[in-house]
């Protein structure tokens, strides 16, 4: 199997784990990724909040370079902001033709033309529909039993485009989890808000939303992410969340291909567990201990 | 009502009222069931809940519209998009008034509207966004000393982390430069 790959700028930057452990993972499950020539910023939440034409511009054009590329693969994105807006784009111009002259304009100011033939996927998407926990079976190497895992899937991988999952409910990495040996941790948290740009411009409505998730993983030994803007928020203000609201909130956030990567024998090396911001000590413990073997 | 809203309560014009008609023709069929209030996670913060701002985009109340610090607040969660009985695009009604408040430059969205321009000022330079840069850029134009005190420590774990560097500002190779301008030209700003 073989995907072009688009990583967004977080993931050359805080969210550097996310792309070296997809790229780790992918590689021990045989699978070949080639990232976009030259891609650029998909215009993240910034663009749909100043201009419309930008918001579908600068994701069109990552798209209409993927075409250059002339790879029959679908596009695997990482980073659900990223993976919306490119989404977007594709599916906004199967169904208003104008939006993609508009759009093949401005692309021409940069010799490049959007057709419109390239199919855009999440990570997430692509590890349960296309791998599944089946393929991953066989390649288990490390029980991760006696863990318990929350699967936090955030809103834009979900909704508004339902491809993969239910947006009310959903359960794709549940499967995913228990190939690993890992229990799933019971919580109706998984596609709830993380606030997204609020911790920046509103940090006073994020830290509520985020306390939420926080709270209610309590009992977890980690959450589990498929986003770099929900990793952030859920790990990097948890020391002023905990003394704000008076209680202990610390938890391990991980990415899912650093979770699943471990069950299949990477090393927290490979898969840059020290480049987190939020492990405890107890999960480290119970990685190394032998109630994990 | 806080000081900020009282200096604030004078007449609001906006430069773009055309505009406002597409919002209203987005939110056109609403029945004012309230199920985006109830789905909307941000709720609690906002002064009107989204129902009762769809009610004033089709009533033209403009002036409260944008006094109000609803619109700002939406995270884009899409939840009201998914569950409005009239299928309306709710989220992108709400990244709608979010782009007439930008482009006129209203001072209570100036804090979220500095953030997304420093951002794309990043963007159009490098291409990518540099997130030291863009951080530097926002906190400069915010002219808050305070601002950048909340960032210092997340942004010194990064940096720890080898994530992020110190960048000074740069002008870049403008490599989006064509395609931020046709754009200017196209949307008349
Ligand atoms: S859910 Fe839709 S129809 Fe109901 S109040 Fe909101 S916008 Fe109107
Ligand atoms: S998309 Fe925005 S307005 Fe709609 S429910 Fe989510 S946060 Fe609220």
């Amino acid at each position: 199997m073989n995907y072009l790959y688009y990583p967004g700028c977080s993931l050359e930057g805080s969210a550097l784990e996310y792309n070296l452990s997809t790229i780790a993972f992918m590689e021990a499950m045989g699978i070949e990724l080639t990232e976009i020539e030259d891609w650029t910023c998909c215009g993240a939440s910034a663009a749909e909040s100043v201009s419309h034409l930008l918001s579908l511009a600068l994701p069109a054009r990552n798209l209409a370079l993927a075409e250059t590329m002339e790879l029959d693969a679908d596009l695997m994105i990482p980073c659900s902001a990223c993976y919306l807006n490119l989404r977007n784009v594709a599916e906004k111009i199967k169904k208003e033709p104008d939006i993609l002259n508009e759009i093949n304009t401005v692309l021409k100011e940069d010799n490049l033309e959007l057709k419109g033939d390239i199919q855009v996927r999440h990570l997430l998407d692509v590890v349960a529909t296309d791998l599944g926990a089946d393929s991953l079976a066989p390649k288990i190497r490390k029980s991760l039993d006696g863990l318990s895992i929350a699967p936090y899937y955030g809103c834009q991988c979900l909704r508004p485009y339902t491809v993969f999952d239910d947006p009310e409910k959903p359960t794709t990495m549940e499967p995913l989890i228990n190939v690993t040996g890992a229990r799933v941790h019971a919580w109706d948290m998984g596609g709830k808000c993380c606030g997204a740009s609020h911790m920046n411009t509103k940090m006073d409505v994020g830290m509520e939303l985020v306390a939420a998730i926080l709270r209610a993983a309590r009992g977890a030994d980690a959450v589990v992410t498929v986003c770099p803007m929900c990793q952030m928020n859920l790990e990097a203000y948890q020391k002023k969340i905990s003394a704000t609201y008076g209680e202990d909130l610390s938890m391990t956030i991980l990415y899912l291909p650093q979770l699943i990567g471990l069950a299949i024998g990477l090393s927290d090396k490979d898969l840059r567990l020290d480049l987190n911001l939020s492990i405890t000590e107890s999960f480290r413990n119970k990685l190394n201990n032998d109630c994990v073997k | 009502m806080n000081q900020t809203a009282m200096a604030e309560n004078k007449a609001i014009t906006i430069s773009f009222p055309e505009e406002l008609s597409e919002v209203q023709e987005m939110v056109r069929a609403c029945i004012q069931c309230g199920t985006c209030s109830g789905s909307c996670p941000n709720e609690f913060a906002m002064d009107f809940t989204p129902r009762r701002l769809w009610r004033m985009v089709l009533m033209g109340q403009k002036d409260d519209i944008f006094k109000s610090k609803t619109f700002s607040l939406c995270s884009s969660c899409y939840y009201c998009t998914l569950r409005c009985p009239r299928g309306l695009p709710l989220t992108e009604a709400m990244a709608a008034l979010k782009q007439i408040a930008a482009k006129d430059g209203l001072s209570k969205y100036k804090q979220s509207s500095l953030f997304y321009k420093s951002f794309l000022e990043s963007v159009r330079r490098h291409g990518k966004v540099r997130e030291m840069e863009f951080m530097t850029m926002y906190f400069t134009a915010m002219k808050s000393p305070f601002l950048p005190f909340r960032f210092a420590a997340l942004g010194m774990r990064l940096m720890g982390k080898g994530k992020v560097h110190i960048q000074i500002p740069s002008k870049g190779e403008g490599k989006l430069k064509a395609i931020f301008r046709k754009v200017e030209e196209m949307e008349g700003r």
